[in-house]
């Protein structure tokens, strides 16, 4: 390993200023095409391979409905924790993290926070009552004994909003990435992701999903554990000397960009503080609800829940997603302020106007190289690959589900539908939400997705995670109450951030927002709350007498899983 | 429409009525409920106590612990990380110790 003392004289390459890049454009900007970077191509085809393999192998075990969707329910609450992991670290947090921390330091911390918080929320008022009352989606569990049809379709709905807007952003991402790292053409690269998330879904179903996530969390557990170690070994071990080296580098650089020695110290300092990730408090509150109920609202995650045999298993689950999570996050931390050290003052990886080579989300991969050059880039670039498309896969089949159990099974054939035809139309939906995926992906390739992934998170929030608190918890809740409030949530949450400046003014060009903050989930979550209640609460129909009357025997099996389809094969 | 649901749909369990006047079904379900409220609601003021931090009193968390740069908001922020998995722990060891338990001989009572 070697070491890279920072040289002062290289600190004039940032003369030109410091442009501050936000983790939100991480995955977005243009990125110039590279050429082709054969580690990182072998590595990946590596991954490819041994999916590939994998998805061939759960092939020959998908015979049902309940192996597509939940891999017969015979995942361990270890295994699934591990999944959940690799369903919900995606290359945006991996890259997008490290290079907000990169750009601004303290800042990417409070994202890593937001995007934590939501499991223990979702463990102590949801998971286990989930695996209690549903079989194949969420759905299964909001409308256990409401109405199915309207139930269903809402729950169709929001979770097809969720997972094309997630997708989008990780298509988008994922073109823009193999771009870079590997040398390929855009549309290449998006093509090359619709093509094995169709194969790993359409063949392998919930099985192979589950261990394309496994083995890709445990890839990206292991590349973030060496490189933040590698830069802890580089500073003895102490944070406080690595800290310091940071704000040293970011003070030269503020002085080489012609501050006064004063204000380049306090410009390097600012590191350490938060920033400018709070424009005003509203917002702050706002995102930071987006991000913790979200993460119990995303529809991918609510399905790995019913992938494990029991309550007990999906508790476990939980607590092993949270640990493995939490740890990338502090992993994430220390590769962001190791690439302040190593990368912000080597010319390397400076373009002449002291920018990032290949656009502002490369600070970790640029960070791979100085610290474990070429073979260790083109393991840590497949292993982002990689990451995308475990992400995208479980996106996939949470959309398929939607399609096949919630519209076509529930609503369609009115809960008659045999397995095998269930089946059929999940993997008839598999390809078509490929190529939508694909054909969006090429649009969006020059527009700006990154409030995409925000929009998904508002939108879970703001739609499935009140109509799922609401169902489970409130005896006086109706069918009307949660389609009415849920639709209210989800349809205000797409407005106002139409409205908000992420695409009023930066998309659609117009001079002032209508709506002024960056997030709209603070309105658009309590207003589906209350129009739940107010909605349940006014509600005289005879639907709504059966409706509350079916809350003791749902109780019964939420608390206690006794009436519970036992998932597993046995 | 009315179509019932899945609940009715699938067989029903023997005895749901009976287990509904059951004293231990019922001592489970509000304490399990009242310790997760408890724990949702640390959580809650953990995490949102930290982000009104931010929002309106920033300079708090940029302040410099002792000389060096380190900041008061770097062990702030690990510290709501790690409470979210401290609290996740709790909840289910206290799960897998005392709920499942009482659980599990509910479940054999009234046949699961």
């Amino acid at each position: 390993m070697s070491r890279f003392p920072v040289t002062r004289t290289a600190l004039i390459l940032a003369a030109l200023g410091w442009p501050a890049v936000a983790a939100a454009d991480a995955l977005t900007g243009q990125t110039e095409q590279q050429a082709a970077n054969w580690p990182a191509i072998l590595m990946f085809s590596a991954f490819v391979l041994a999916t590939l393999g994998i998805t061939r192998w759960a092939a020959g075990r998908v015979r049902s409905a309940s192996d597509f969707y939940t891999a017969g329910g015979g995942i361990t609450g270890f295994q699934n924790g591990l999944a959940i992991a690799g369903d919900y670290m995606s290359a945006a947090s991996f890259l997008g993290i490290s290079a907000q921390i990169f750009a601004d330091g303290y800042d990417g911390l409070i994202y890593s926070t937001g995007f934590l918080v939501g499991w223990p929320i979702l463990l102590f008022l949801l998971a286990e009552r989930l695996r209690n009352l549903g079989r194949y989606t969420f759905a299964d569990v909001a409308s256990f004994r409401f109405a199915q049809t309207p139930v269903r379709l809402f729950a169709a709905f929001s979770t097809l909003a969720v997972v094309l807007f997630y997708l989008i952003a990780q298509m988008v991402g994922a073109g823009q990435l193999i771009k870079l790292l590997f040398g390929l053409p855009y549309t290449y690269a998006v093509l090359i992701v619709g093509a094995l998330m169709t194969c790993y879904v359409l063949f392998g179903g919930m099985i192979a999903t589950t261990w394309v996530q496994i083995i890709k969390a445990v890839m990206l557990l292991g590349c973030a554990s060496f490189m933040a170690f590698a830069v802890l070994w580089n500073f003895g071990f102490s944070p406080e000397a690595l800290f310091a080296k940071a704000v040293e580098i970011k003070t030269g650089i503020a002085a080489a960009g012609g501050a006064a020695p004063e204000e380049a110290a306090a410009k390097g300092l600012s590191i350490m503080g938060p920033g400018g990730f709070i424009k005003d408090p509203l917002s702050a509150i706002s995102f930071g609800m987006a991000l913790m109920f979200g993460t119990a609202g995303l529809p991918h995650i609510l399905m790995r829940f019913f992938t494990v045999p029991d309550a007990k298993e999906a508790r476990k689950s939980v607590l092993w997603a949270t640990g493995w999570i939490g740890y990338f996050y502090i992993l994430t931390f220390i590769i962001g302020f190791g690439a302040i050290t190593f990368v912000a003052s080597n010319p390397d990886y400076l373009m002449p106007d002291g920018t990032l080579k290949g656009g502002g989300n490369m600070a970790a991969i640029h960070l791979a190289s100085a610290i474990g050059g070429d073979i260790f880039l083109g393991i840590v670039s497949a292993v982002a690959f990689a990451t995308i498309l475990a992400v995208v896969a479980g996106l996939t089949l949470s959309g398929a589900s939607a399609v096949s159990h919630d519209i076509y099974a529930s609503v369609v054939k009115k809960g008659a539908a045999n397995s095998a035809d269930e089946l059929k139309v999940s993997r008839y939906t598999v390809p078509v939400l490929a190529i939508l995926a694909i054909l969006l992906g090429i649009a969006f390739e020059k527009q700006n997705v990154a409030f995409m992934v925000s929009l998904a998170f508002a939108l879970a929030a703001s739609g499935n995670f009140p109509v799922l608190v609401m169902s489970l918890l409130w005896d006086g809740c109706t069918t009307r109450g949660v389609v009415v409030g849920g639709f209210v949530g989800v349809v205000l949450a797409l407005v106002l951030t139409i409205l908000s400046p992420a695409i009023w003014v930066a998309v659609l060009g117009h001079a002032e927002p209508i709506f002024p903050y960056s997030s709209p989930t603070i309105f658009s979550m309590t207003a589906a709350f209350l129009t739940i209640w107010l909605v349940s609460f006014a509600d005289k129909s005879g639907r709504a007498t059966v409706d509350r009357a079916g809350y003791p025997a749902q109780r019964v099996r939420a608390e206690t899983g006794i009436g519970a389809a036992g998932a597993s094969d046995h | 429409m009315e179509r019932p649901g899945e609940g009715q749909e699938a067989e029903a369990p023997a005895g749901t009525h009976d287990i509904e006047q059951d004293e231990r079904y019922r001592r489970l379900v509000t304490t399990r409920s009242r310790f997760g409220w408890r724990l949702t609601i640390l959580m809650l003021v953990i995490y949102f106590g930290y982000i009104l931090l931010i929002a309106f009193e920033p300079h708090i968390l940029a302040r410099q612990l002792g000389d060096g740069v380190t900041s008061l908001g770097i062990p702030l922020g690990l510290g709501v990380i790690l409470a979210g998995i401290a609290l996740t722990a709790i909840y289910v060891r206290r799960a897998n110790k005392v709920f499942d338990r009482d659980l599990d001989a509910l479940r054999r009572d009234y046949g699961a």
